[in-house]
This record gives C-alpha cells, structure tokens and sequence, in this order.
C-alpha cells in the first residue's frame, strides 16, 4: 500500500461522483411519482422471469440479429468491465495496486477477457456509429431524432472508446513497467502486450501513462454515470425496473376505468353503492381526477418510468404501420414527449437539457400553444397523431425494453373523447350509432337476424 | 337463444355473431359458413339474435370508455340471464373484448375464436376436410389480425386450420408477431385515415400479393421491412392463377378485400374467411 494524497483525491472524486447521480437519480425518481397511483405489486416470480429474460437476457434484441450481436458486446463487455471497476475503487481509495490479482488464474482469466472485450466494445462502436451516421437505417431518422436525441447518440459511442482507450493505456504502461523492471505482472494481457511498443521505454513517462489512463478511465466512468440521467443510455439502468414492472396481462387488454364502471353501475342498478372517493390525508375531497391523460401527471407511473427507459432505437416507430404510410404518428416520438414534458413540467432535474429534439418537430403540423398553459396533449402530442393509431400493438411487441407507447395513445384519446368531446365526427356518429342501435353502423337491430333468412329456409319449411 | 331457454334447453356454444358477422354483407357469407359447420358436426348452438349488442369494442379503442362500459354491461346481464358459459366468436374483436375486458366487469367466460374452435374440429376429427377438396395446391397466405395475434398469441391455430386443406401456404414477409395491421383496428374502420403517403390495407396488399406471386423484387422494396427473416422465397408464378388471402377477421376482410381491388387484382385473387375456406372444403356451400 502506497497511501498518499492521491487516495484522498480519489475518495473526494468518488464521493463527489456518486453523491451527484444519487441527487440525480432521487429527482428522476420523483418525477416518475408525480404519474398516477398503479398498483403493480405481486406476481414477483413472474415478473423476475421476465427481467431475467428480456433485461438480462436481451430477448426481444434478437429479433434483428446484426444490432443484437453488436449491442450484446458493448453490453458484456459493460458487466465484465464493472469488475475492474471494483478493482480500481479499492485500488484507488486504500493505495494497492492490482488488488484482485489474489484471484490468480481467474484474475488472469478475468483481465484477459476483458482486453479482449474491449477491442471488440471499439468495433462495435465503429459498427454502430457507421449504421447510424452513414449507413442510412430507417429507424434512426425521423424528426424526433435530430439535434440533442441525434448527439446524445453519437456522444456515448465516442465516450465509450474513450474510456476503452485509457483501460488500454493503462494495461499497457504497467505491463511495460513491469517488463522494463524486469517483474511479473498479474494478469492476461493479449491486447496490451501487443500495444507496449508503442509506448516510450522511459519508466518515467510510463508511470505517467499508467495514472493518466488509470485517471481517465475512472474518472471517465463517473461522468459517464452522471450523464446517464441526461441520456438516452440512461436505459442501461432503467430497462431494468422498466420490465419488471412491465404488464402481464394480454396485450390486447385494455385497462377498464374504475371510476367510470362505478358510475355505469350506478345508472344500471339505483341500488348500487358508489364508493366513497378518496380523500386527502386531511379529510378534505381531493380534486376529481380528469378521464384519461391530457398531461404527463395523468399518466400512471409506469408510463413516466416507460419514458425513462426509451433507447429511442425507433424499433416502435419503424413497425407503426400508420409511420410506415407517412401518418404524423411515432410512437417513440410519444415516449420521447413525455419525457420532455415531465422535465419540463417539474423542472429538469438533470445536468443537460435532456432529449429536445426542437419545437419545429414537437409541434409539427399544429399550432405552439403558450409555453405556460401547454400541456402533454396538444402541446407535444397532437390529436391528428393519436387518431392515426390503429392500436396494433407492433410497436408495443417491437420494444427491446418492454415500453407500451400505445397504453399513453389511448390515455390521450380517452381525454379527447371524455373531456373535450373532440373525436373525430365520423366517429362521433359511431358512437351514436351504437348508442342508438347497439351497432357502430346505422342498421336496425331488429335486422341483426337477417344474415340467417336464406339459411334455414329448407330446413324450416 | 331465447328459443332455446324456454324449451329449457342449454346449447353447448353461444355463437356471438358480432355486428359485421349480422350486418356487413360480405361477412354475413362468413357467419353462415360458420353456422353452417356448426350445423355439419352436430354442435348445440345458440346465437342471441335481436338480444346481441355491439361489445363496445369500437367505443374503447376511440376512447370512449363510458360507452364501452355500457355496452359491456348490457351483453354481461344478457350472458347471465341465459346462464351462458362458453363463447365462440369469428371476430377477433369481440373475441379479445368478452375474454379480457369483461372479467373486471364481472362477467367470465370461456371465450373461444373460430379459428381456435376449427382447429379443435379438424384435430378430433369431427372436420375431415377431405384431402382439402378444391384448395389443394392452392395457394395461400394468411393475414394475422392484430386482436388474435399480439394482441392474444393466436398464431398457429388459424395455420393450422389452414394446413388441414392441403393448400400451398406461402408466408408474408412480416407475419405472426411481426404482422402488419390491415388499418382498420382501434376504430379506424369508422374514419378516414389521417393524410399519409398510402393507406396502410394497400401497403399489406402488396405484401400479400407480392408473396402470392412470389416477387422478390416487390418484396424487397416493402417500406421499412429491415431485416431478412421470411420463409422460403416462393416460386414465381405468372399473375394469372387463382390466390387466396386468408383472413380470420371481418375487418381484415374489408380491408384486404378493398386492397386487391385497389390493386385490381380481383380477378385472380380473393380474399376468404376460414371458415368459408372449410365450409366450402366441407362441400357446405353458403
Ligand atoms: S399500436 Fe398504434 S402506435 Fe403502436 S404500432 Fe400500432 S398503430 Fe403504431
Ligand atoms: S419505445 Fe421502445 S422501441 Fe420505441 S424507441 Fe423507445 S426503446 Fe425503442
């Protein structure tokens, strides 16, 4: 153990690092509370299975298996880089150098794989930036995804070989040092040992690398942390509750109002007993809540997690058939609102200004409302882009991280319909005709029976 | 059904016809195919008539929850005055509504869609389909509809229905999970569709045509299909020959029946139920 002013250094930098996204994490935690009360609890085995399954086990990736393979390495190679994470902190804060090496073969082992898997993280990150700079997939276009969504992207990839470039260095030097001095180092080395050539035979300029890149990595790492809240990538944390909490139910089940079931029961049955509603903690009524979502806090919770959770992939987006036929609706774009809308809405809690890809896109094809009155819907979300929705559940199936973009869509339209009476007209005279004749078109119901008229002809007469 | 309960009688099924099944003219054709393998195999079955009542399907995907809510408790107070236990339905719709939407409003049943029921026909034998008569080496391709596919994990049975015929089956480049929406779900069939380059049944059209035909070409260029993982290409065949779109919904129906036209293709391609697909197999003709 060398302890010295650097382990103090270290230790204010940790605390500083880590103190900072917990301030972070605590206000996104809030500003997913401030959604409506959903009761997700029970069901832990299956719920766990499912985390298991599509969070650590990346299922729902495969279903296009060049971005899979690709995401797998940089995913990986984050785990296994964690380990020498652990390593550095303990190394960092009591002065020991290498302080896992006790491991001995696994150690080995443990550092070799993760060499190799940092070569392959830079590759994967060329890939990735190619496909989504150059290389023209659908998915990474769309209005949605210009300025701050489109470097965001890009700012991750170019960290990621930062960080991959200062393990290396660090790898490196010390292997060098240790060879210069004659020393075994612990450990398995297949890409730094071929790198040490490039390096200077000086020890002192090789001691330099080595804190430099060991500096840099760390260091690296805990703004990384940082940004996360900010970014798109904050999903390498979020997926994770996102799909535990995800639903369990048939995707074709839609949630039955309860407020408005008392109130039907009610018109059926006189005699039925309304509950009493609920009260603040004080005794007072509480303010009647709206039908339906016109703005981020009439979404339940889970949905503000949802956005919390979006890669922004557009994996949605790209199986919406109305996107897919040129309609105004994205799914992704939905998520991507109501993220900005609650960060907007409860103040950014974060370092930057989060995923605002500009007005000109968020309000595409509308009037911008006053900045101060605007809300979810019609600020963000315009009714033209909720009505194109065919409830098809692709984009919903489509999600790598289990976020249900059309759960909000029928909020929104519920909203529409029951609040502001402002359905579409065709569909106006739907409802009415069901209302009337028990069927959406303008038949009789007494002509419910004529399909059979023919049918039995001769075995009636 | 009323019928039935004042003889004190119980049917085995309640067919619940749904509105296009009792108004649409062209399912209507479907609703007696059904009736009419219902009749073949001997099942008791009763249909509500004049008593059956939109599910609110429409109403809740608009947004209209209360509506919804009405129409679903009207149809629960009929089931239970009837004492009704099981449900076989041809629309998906109302298939995916009385089974999921309907419990927490307190009424439960078995509820079974016409593909399902046909599969179960076929497999006990009660459906010989004999050598799938004039389909076989047809061919055909299914269309899935969302609300027995994703929306409830129906994929095989209507292939298997479909595989008892003996027909040449070809695959759509996105099927099953990853299928394409016909355009008509969550109350678009009531309303014109928002301003866009196509309509979403003509771009499913192609995609049905392009794999009837067995075009690569058309196939290649279907907007935003990323990645490779349909079945065997099929063999290409000159226009000309009779193909068959199977649906199992009735807006589907619509929809792709509207797409052929629109592509002008309805004389060598049609568009048919399963159930009519069966029933004529069967030599029932409607
Ligand atoms: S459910 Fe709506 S938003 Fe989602 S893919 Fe289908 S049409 Fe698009
Ligand atoms: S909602 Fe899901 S599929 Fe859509 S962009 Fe976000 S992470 Fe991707």
């Amino acid at each position: 153990m060398h302890f010295s002013i650097q382990n103090i250094l270290f230790l204010l930098v940790a605390v500083a690092g880590f103190g900072l996204f917990a301030w972070q994490v605590r206000k996104v935690r809030a500003n997913i509370l401030v959604g409506r009360d959903r009761d997700m609890s029970g069901n832990v085995s299956e719920r766990l299975n499912k985390t298991l399954l599509v969070a650590f086990g990346q299922q729902k990736m495969f279903k296009r298996i060049t971005p899979a393979l690709l995401h797998l390495i940089v995913y990986v190679g984050f785990i296994v880089i964690n380990v020498e994470v652990i390593e550095i902190m303990i190394d960092g804060l009591f002065g020991t150098h290498r302080a896992l090496s006790f491991l001995g073969p696994l150690y080995s082992l443990l550092v070799g794989t993760n060499e190799v898997l940092g070569a392959l993280v830079i590759v994967a990150v060329a890939a990735f930036w190619w496909r989504r700079n150059v290389g023209g997939v659908r998915r990474f276009t769309g209005p949605e995804l210009r300025m701050w969504p489109k470097l965001d992207a890009n700012i991750i990839l170019y960290v990621e070989v930062i960080l991959m470039v200062a393990l290396f260095t660090m790898n490196a030097a010390d292997l060098k040092l240790h060879q210069l001095e004659g020393a075994e180092l612990p450990g398995a080395f297949p890409i730094s040992s071929l790198l040490t050539g490039l390096l200077p035979s000086s020890v002192g300029a090789l001691e330099v690398l080595e804190r430099v890149g060991w500096w840099a990595h760390i260091v690296g790492i805990l703004c990384f942390l940082n940004y996360l809240p900010s970014s798109k990538h904050f999903h390498i944390i979020m997926a994770f509750p996102n799909v535990y909490y995800s639903r369990l139910v048939p995707q074709g089940q839609f949630s039955n109002v309860d407020s408005i079931t008392h109130e039907v029961k009610a018109m059926m049955d006189p005699s039925y007993q309304v509950p009493a509603p609920a009260t603040n903690p004080d005794g007072s009524a509480m303010a009647p809540t709206p039908f339906g979502a016109k703005d981020v806090d009439d979404l339940a919770w889970t949905n503000l997690l949802n956005a919390y959770s979006c890669t922004e992939c557009g994996r949605c987006t790209s199986v919406c058939p109305a996107n897919l036929t040129g309609k105004l609706l994205s799914p992704r774009k939905i998520i991507m609102d109501t993220r900005d809308r609650v960060e907007e809405k409860y103040n950014s809690p974060l370092i930057f200004q989060p995923n605002l890809y500009g007005t000109e896109a968020k309000h595409a094809g509308q009037e911008v409302l006053d900045k101060e009155t605007h809300t979810l819907l019609r600020g963000y979300v315009t009714p033209e882009e909720l009505w194109a929705c065919t409830t098809c559940n692709a984009c919903v199936e489509a999600c790598p991280v289990n976020i249900n973009p059309l759960e909000s869509i029928i909020e929104m339209r519920r909203f529409l319909v029951l609040e502001e009476s402002a359905a579409p007209n065709s569909l106006n005279v739907m409802f009415s005709n069901i209302e009337n004749n028990g069927a959406p078109w303008a038949f009789s119901p007494s002509d419910r029976f004529n399909w059979a008229d023919d049918l039995f002809v001769t075995e009636k007469a | 059904m009323a019928n039935l309960a004042a003889a004190g009688e119980e049917p085995e099924i309640l067919f619940w016809v749904g509105c296009a099944g009792a108004f649409d003219d062209r399912y209507k054709r479907v609703t007696r195919a059904f009736v009419q393998i219902l009749e073949h195999v001997g099942v008791k079955y009763a249909v509500l008539g004049m008593e059956e009542t939109c599910t609110g399907d429409p109403a809740k995907r608009a947004g209209n929850e209360f509506l919804f809510q009405m129409q679903a408790m009207q149809n629960i107070t009929t089931f239970e005055g009837y004492g009704i236990k099981k449900i076989v339905t041809a629309c998906p719709h109302c298939f995916n509504t009385i089974k999921n939407e309907y419990p927490a409003l307190g009424g439960n049943y078995e509820v079974i869609h016409h593909s399902t029921f046909l599969q179960q026909l076929i497999n006990e034998g009660r459906v010989g389909v004999s050598g799938g008569g004039e389909f076989k080496g047809q061919r055909i391709t299914f269309h899935d509809s969302c609300y027995l596919g994703r929306a409830n994990n129906i994929y095989e049975a209507p292939r298997d229905v479909l595989a008892a015929l003996d027909a040449d089956l070809v695959e759509m480049k996105r099927s099953k999970a990853n299928g394409l929406c016909c355009g008509a779900g969550g109350a678009q069939m009531w309303k014109e569709p928002e301003p866009g380059k196509k309509d979403i049944n003509v771009e499913r059209t192609e995609e049905a045509l392009a794999a009837l035909d067995g075009n690569a070409a058309a196939l290649a260029n279907l907007n935003g299909v990323e990645s490779g993982n349909a079945g065997a290409t099929p063999a290409p065949r000159n226009g000309q020959q009779r193909s068959i779109i199977a649906v199992s919904c009735p807006f589907c129906m619509t929809m792709m029946s509207d797409g052929v036209k629109n592509k002008e293709r309805e004389n060598s391609v049609q568009v048919f139920d399963l159930a009519e697909l069966i029933a004529t197999a069967e030599g029932l003709n409607a």
